[in-house]
């Protein structure tokens, strides 16, 4: 479009020196974002293809062969994978599918209550509540994990399916995000007709509210689910019995096997691989609700 | 790795939020042997792939007769599981038995993480090398593991490489400089080896063949010898052909090593007994063209070496039953068929004398098939391990050594600056720690 108008400013018989100077200097900027933006997508994608053709590759070929040339043991990695120690990687595959899925929807569940609550309707101590919420958003995750297991292990909970997934349910950031999203999607007029005519606060919120919080729990849904999916610390310190853990941990042990063992360089890297693709499609299905965020997002403003 | 990188740095994340908390010395708790009758049920934090066989072989046999049940619980193996066991014994959930590495134990110790259970081990002691289970006593009457393998240090070279090259296999250290310069004339693309900062263990392994004492007691107090004239020496060498380019200066152990090993453009490797397995996946194309000698030595005549690896089993003080968990321990680092099934399955170095001419080490590693004598060799470079010394913050050190001389070796600077960073990183330390440090 631009390169069109470029070439039709002179054409038309420059009326003037601005306008001609103009469609140029849009496309000079348009120049430099985009160059931004393929730099960074060559910057995040590299690693992916290095992983995608590193996986193709036998043992033989990973480090002799050219990086980018794509070799020729998949099937074989595959099914080595699926050998060791009697496929329990697909345990660890279960088990992250497990604590992502199940952790994202309650964690969203949770988020949803307590968004609403806080944007919907007006107690004491809600600004306070508010705030100690963003305090928590600043807080890495990191640092609560030691605190959360030595909780944890005074209630006994330590090396279970629940130990992992209770700290994850609550997430500030979901709550944050449903309070933001509500106080912008649900609007208090709707709430009160609702009120009016009769309907109770569960009804209107799962009737009324919820439907236009749809989009925004999405997103919270999905922010949660690839964190859960990535943590790591969190399971580590958590799990000792290696039938429980997630992806994450169940490559760390493949590649730590001590220094007198050889890493399985082309079983993580397999590994490492199938584990993104779960991701992907998820990402690739749930796109279509992010469109219809940005579109109902405008429509209501 | 990138993966290595990042569980590497998460694993350091863990350390430092640990540090505040599980570093501070916990009260400490009795450790006296409970005796109990009826069935004992333990569990075991171990790395080793394949112990879950060789427990098994327990479970069925003497575990049965004893009631005494293991269970295995995999785990990553390296300094954050150190911090996950102290984590663990923080809030009294340590698991009844872990392995641990030897540098790990005074960490641990200190911590007191581990029970004292030289009274349940019996005659266990004569299995070993004095200079082997000397690490696990820390120098006192106490002993805190039970040693299970061993990685005394050795030269690996490309033998079809040296032919070609003309080179002989050097025995002191000076023939390994002007073997290192002989190979850049001839070949510049090429290097001897390579000096690796990425890798702690190995530097203490060369300091501890050259006599070096990082960590020793006199009475209460640590005295730590980092920077003492051994290491130094180790240093400067190291530092000196870094610097004259006769040697490379990349970290071993990434893609770029491996690949560098695997088409020959490194020719020779100072590493431990464990070579042949990480050799079979680093450079599986070099099968059969490499083989191994003592280590270098200092002076011409001397016959020493440095451990780099090598691991224990240890009984935690959280265990409830310390003795049946030191009679699993014991058998499983003595029993001939356990030792068996963990070179086996395990692809383990013994710690146990015996073992280590035992049937499954009468047969050279696959990899080394054109060694016939490999093991056997192996069992008498062991023997001249040197005594190590290690104290309670040795991932202290080593990760100061990894950006010290990481640092130091891209840029080819002076490798006792970092030496010396080294030092006073360890001492100051072990003074916020609390211990006593002598100067």
């Amino acid at each position: 479009m631009s390169s069109l108008a470029v070439h039709k400013a002179p054409s038309a018989a420059g009326t003037t020196g601005a306008t001609q100077s103009r469609p140029p200097l849009r496309s000079r900027i348009a120049l430099v974002p985009t160059i931004t933006l393929v730099l960074g997508a060559i910057y995040t994608l590299l690693p992916v293809a290095w992983v995608i053709i590193a996986s193709t590759k036998s043992g033989r070929e990973l480090f002799s062969t050219f990086t980018f040339l794509p070799g020729t043991g998949l099937a074989d990695n595959i099914k080595q994978l699926n050998a060791y120690r009697d496929g329990v990687y697909w345990k660890w595959m279960g088990n992250s599918a497990l604590y992502a899925g199940l952790g994202a929807l309650l964690s969203t569940v949770v988020s949803s209550f307590s968004g609403y609550a806080l944007a919907t309707y007006r107690f004491r101590g809600r600004e306070t509540m508010f705030n100690v919420l963003l305090a928590g958003v600043l807080m890495p995750p990191i640092i609560l994990a030691i605190p959360q297991y030595l909780l944890l292990a005074k209630a006994d909970l330590t090396d279970s399916y629940l130990s992992v997934m209770l700290p994850q349910i609550l997430s500030p950031y979901g709550v944050y995000l449903a309070r933001i999203y509500a106080a912008a999607a649900v609007p208090g007029d709707v709430v009160e007709a609702g009120r009016m005519d009769g309907a109770s606060e569960w009804r209107i919120f799962t009737r009324v509210a919820l439907p236009m919080m749809v989009p925004g729990l999405v997103t919270v849904f999905l922010f949660q689910f690839v964190a859960i999916w990535n943590n790591f610390l969190l399971p580590y310190i958590m799990l000792s019995d290696d039938e429980k853990f997630p992806i994450t941990l169940g490559l760390y042990t493949l590649l730590e096997q001590g220094s007198n063992q050889p890493a399985l360089y082309t079983l993580v890297i397999t590994g490492a691989f199938l584990a993104v693709l779960p991701l992907i499609a998820l990402f690739l299905v749930i796109q279509r609700f992010w469109s219809l965020d940005l579109l109902s997002g405008a429509v209501k403003s | 790795m990138p993966n290595t990188k990042r569980t590497r740095l998460v694993a350091s994340t863990i350390a430092v939020a640990l540090g505040a908390t599980a570093l501070t010395a916990c009260g400490s708790s009795d450790s006296d042997s409970k005796t109990e009758s009826g069935p004992v049920s333990l569990t075991y934090w171990t790395w080793t792939p394949g112990m879950d066989k060789v427990v098994d072989l327990w479970n069925k046999g003497p575990g049965k007769k004893a009631q005494i049940t293991v269970t295995v619980k995999k785990q990553a193996s390296g300094d954050s599981l150190v911090t996950k066991i102290l984590t663990a014994h923080k809030a009294k959930k340590a698991p009844d038995l872990v392995q641990a590495e030897y540098q790990a134990l005074p960490t641990l110790v200190s911590n007191d993480a581990l029970a004292d259970i030289s009274k349940d081990l019996g005659d266990t002691k004569s299995k070993f090398a004095d200079g082997v289970w000397q690490q696990t006593t820390l120098g006192t009457d106490a002993v805190y593991a039970v040693p299970q393998d061993i990685g005394p240090m050795m030269f690996y070279y490309r033998q079809d490489l040296f032919k070609k090259y003309g080179l002989s296999v050097p025995t002191t250290w000076e023939q390994f400089a002007e073997t290192a310069r002989a190979l850049k004339k001839k070949a510049p693309d090429k290097d001897l080896t390579t000096f690796s900062a990425n890798d702690s263990g190995l530097f203490a392994g060369l300091a501890q063949q050259a006599g070096a004492k990082w960590w020793t007691t006199s009475g209460d107090k640590w005295k730590v010898g980092i920077n003492d004239a051994a290491t130094k020496k180790v240093a400067d060498f190291w530092g000196g052909l870094v610097k004259e380019g006769a040697v490379d200066n990349q970290p071993m152990y990434t893609p770029a090593w491996n690949k560098a090993i695997d088409t020959g453009k490194q020719i020779a490797w100072v590493s431990a007994v464990w070579a042949p397995g990480t050799l079979t996946t680093a450079a599986p194309q070099t099968k059969g063209k490499w083989a191994m000698a003592p280590l270098p030595q200092w002076s011409a005549g001397d016959n020493v070496t440095g451990s780099w690896g090598g691991s224990s089993t240890a009984v935690t003080t959280d265990s409830a039953h310390t003795a049946a968990a030191a009679k699993f321990a014991a058998w499983l680092n003595t029993d001939g068929g356990a030792l068996q099934a963990l070179a086996k399955d395990s692809g383990i170095y013994p710690a146990a004398t015996n073992a280590q001419t035992s049937g499954a080490f009468a047969q050279p590693p696959a990899y080394f098939s054109n060694q016939s004598d490999f093991y056997t060799e192996a069992a008498a470079i062991a023997k001249t391990t040197a005594p190590s010394a290690w104290g309670p913050n040795v991932n202290v050190a080593y990760t100061t050594f990894n950006d010290a001389f990481g640092t130091a070796a891209k840029n080819k600077s002076d490798f006792t600056a970092a030496l010396n960073t080294m030092q006073d990183a360890t001492v100051a330390d072990l003074k916020k720690q609390g211990f006593e440090v002598s100067e």
